[in-house]
């Protein structure tokens, strides 16, 4: 994993509530066993039309949302299953962050193990981003603030040790792997020795 | 003396090899890892480029369900895919497990089918285990009282080579249902009433533990159609306590303890439950009394609505989007909306009671016009079961899909789908836009109603059918 500690990027408003991995990226493309180039189907059944044109209305297919990395999405985003293709379409999508007032548990799990940054924000700065797409934020994973044109500024919440990882760019693999003799310990008082 | 403990303390704490700090999360240890096809091949080519191995292939178990086709075999007894992507994905993990030593109950086991249902299934689950599978609908396997939740596949990865998993702690959710069920209703319809009442959001961050008189009086396949939609309201787990229901399912069961190691088996998990007096994070009451048949009218499964009741007004511009995609209008019940598909299958409802429940309204009926119906049973054993009963030909004769087992129509990634516009009533968890196939739409409900429907070709309440047979 790369590190991650700063995006600026406008945003992109996508409102709707319950915005579940179905949405994000449909079944029928998960028969891969790659994780690369699944940003093509994300949000495939909204993005485009029947006849595989874009459909103009979808609003990540409008002009000025068109290369924002940072997604504002209605609250309960990334519900249902625990596909990271979900996460992986979006980053190859080119979004880097996603925010909400309430982003679903495996989902943002998924997310934050692949760098993408799915951060929760109160409820009234939620509200403000939806209705002021387009603005230009500053996200600083290290001091946890993200800044708005004017100077404002809002926090938002990251364990300490998942804001650790994406900051180093270390993944948890190798954590786990470094506790081999708590593991094998483990095993052997419970008596679950392999 | 210690503390009193909630079941969910009790199992979070045995498995801890190192607890959480304020750094770092806690390090969980895995006693069961379920993988299939979809969701593990990253994993494992990321153990490739560590040089990694699989470090319990004995706590790792294989099937095929996903992408697997449901129809007969061909002439030389294979499989045939809908697609060379979805025979590769199967031969992916064929060539996995193979590998890396890992038990598969591929095309030639006797117990292949759906992840969560043969996990029970074989007495691989079992009480006081903690259990993942990259698969969100691994809560199921938390109706015998195992900490069961589903990951992503670097998780999966982690799983594989460490046998643990990093975790922080979950809130607890303590749901009592209280009262009884009354005659007519299904857990099914239990578990759409809990969801309608806490939201779609209403368990985020949380493990449920489901208590009460009501859950006490269902039979461990109700149990599990319950534990199974836990993660419809965005719940971490479900949890029910393990009791004498748990011990009569898993007594004999392929890996169940047997002999002297069942009865110190029993006799532990016989402390699995809540201390009196254990406090919850949430606690939310149900009357069970007030469960009426219950189905969705929405694209999630927290807009639900009593058969007979009607349909909510739309409040938001998300709930209006909802109707107008499911053509559904507001005011009126559903009962009566006009039926192209009846899927009576997945891992919430695919198990011998479930196809039970469907036969006895469809016994002597044959389906509408223009309706099509499968029934796809959640694993081999089950079909064959099903089919010393003679439910096969009860669906065969009313004119529905008898078929192999798999996932199916639920996620519809296998070639088993919807048209555009076509109305699914569906026993499967999820009525998100497309989940069925492009366009199509769902409504979720019990095996008995999808049957009803299938036979009326419209929505419909069961019991008119069963009545009208008793008369
Ligand atoms: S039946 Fe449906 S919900 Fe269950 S494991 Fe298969 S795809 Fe997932």
């Amino acid at each position: 994993m790369k590190p991650v500690s700063h995006i600026r990027s406008r945003t992109a408003v996508l409102a709707h509530e319950n915005i579940d991995t179905d949405r994000i990226i449909p079944a029928r493309f998960l028969t891969t066993t790659e994780r690369a180039g699944l940003g093509r189907f994300a949000f495939n059944d909204w993005r485009y039309l029947a006849d595989g044109r874009e459909n103009p209305s979808f609003e990540l297919n409008r002009d000025e949302a068109r290369g924002c990395e940072i997604l504002v999405a209605g609250r309960n985003f990334g519900c249902g299953s625990s596909r990271e293709h979900a996460p992986w379409a979006l980053l190859d999508y080119g979004l880097r962050a996603v925010l909400s007032s309430e982003i679903a548990d495996i989902f943002r799990n998924n997310s934050l193990k692949n760098g993408l940054l799915a951060l929760v924000i109160s409820e009234s700065e939620h509200r403000y981003l939806l209705a002021h797409p387009g603005l230009e934020l500053a996200i600083d994973v290290a001091a946890q603030t993200i800044e708005l044109p004017d100077g404002g500024r809002f926090g938002f919440q990251l364990d300490a040790f998942a804001k650790h990882c994406l900051l180093a760019g270390v993944d948890q693999l190798g954590f786990l792997l470094a506790h081999n003799d708590s593991i094998e310990q483990y095993e052997r008082l419970r008596g679950v020795a392999a | 003396m210690s503390a009193p403990r909630t079941l969910f303390d009790k199992l979070w704490d045995a498995h801890l090899v190192k607890a959480p700090t304020p750094a770092t999360p806690g390090i969980l240890y895995i006693d069961l890892h379920l993988i299939h096809e979809v969701t593990s091949p990253q994993a494992f080519a990321e153990l490739r480029a560590r040089n990694l191995t699989v470090r319990c292939p004995e706590r790792t178990l294989a099937t095929l369900d996903h992408s697997t086709p449901t129809t007969p075999f061909d002439d030389l007894g294979q499989p045939v895919y809908a697609s060379e992507e979805a025979a590769a994905q199967v031969a992916e993990l064929e060539k996995n497990c193979a590998q890396f030593g890992i038990r598969l109950n591929g095309w030639s086991s006797d117990h292949r089918g759906i992840v969560h249902v043969i996990g029970p299934e074989l007495g691989a689950t079992r009480p006081g285990m903690t259990i993942v599978c990259g698969d969100s609908h691994t809560s199921t396997h938390g109706a015998f009282g195992a900490l069961a939740f589903g990951i992503g596949t670097t998780e999966v990865g982690h799983v594989l080579a460490t046998q643990c998993l990093l975790q922080s702690k979950p809130k607890t959710l303590a749901i009592h249902v209280d009262g009884s069920l009354p005659r007519g209703t299904s857990a099914k319809d239990l578990v759409l009433h809990i969801i309608g009442k806490i939201g779609v959001n209403g368990g985020t961050g949380h493990v449920i533990e489901y208590r009460g008189a009501a859950i006490s009086a269902l039979t461990m396949e109700q149990r599990m159609t319950v534990c199974n939609m836990s993660i419809e309201a965005g719940a971490r787990a479900g949890l029910i306590a393990p009791d004498q229901v748990t011990y009569d399912y898993l007594r004999g069961r392929p890996y169940a303890p047997q002999g002297e190691d069942w009865d110190k088996a029993v006799a532990e998990w016989n402390a699995l439950r809540s201390d009196a007096g254990a406090s919850y994070d949430r606690e939310v009451h149900i009357d069970a009394s007030q469960v009426r048949p219950t189905v969705t009218y929405g694209t999630h499964p927290g807009m639900v609505v009593a058969l007979d009741a009607a349909v909510p007004a739309a409040t938001s511009l998300q709930d209006r989007r909802a109707l107008d995609y499911m053509r559904v209008e507001a005011g009126k019940p559903l009962t009566g909306m006009a039926v192209d598909v009846v899927f009576v299958g997945s891992c919430t409802n695919s198990r011998l009671s479930d196809l039970r429940d469907a036969a006895d309204v469809l016994r002597g009926r044959k389906l509408a016009e223009r309706v099509r119906m499968l029934v796809v049973p959640g694993s081999l054993a089950i079909k064959r079961e099903a089919e010393q009963e003679g439910l096969d030909q009860v669906f065969r004769a009313a004119g529905a899909e008898w078929r192999e087992p798999g996932c199916s129509m639920c996620i519809a990634m296998n070639g088993d789908l919807a048209q555009p516009g076509q109305l699914v009533v569906s026993t499967s968890n999820r009525n998100f836009e497309g989940r069925q196939g492009p366009g199509a739409r769902t409504v979720l409900a019990s095996p008995a109603v999808a049957a009803a429907s299938a036979v009326a070709g419209c929505i419909t309440d069961p019991q008119s059918l069963l009545q009208e047979q008793a008369a």
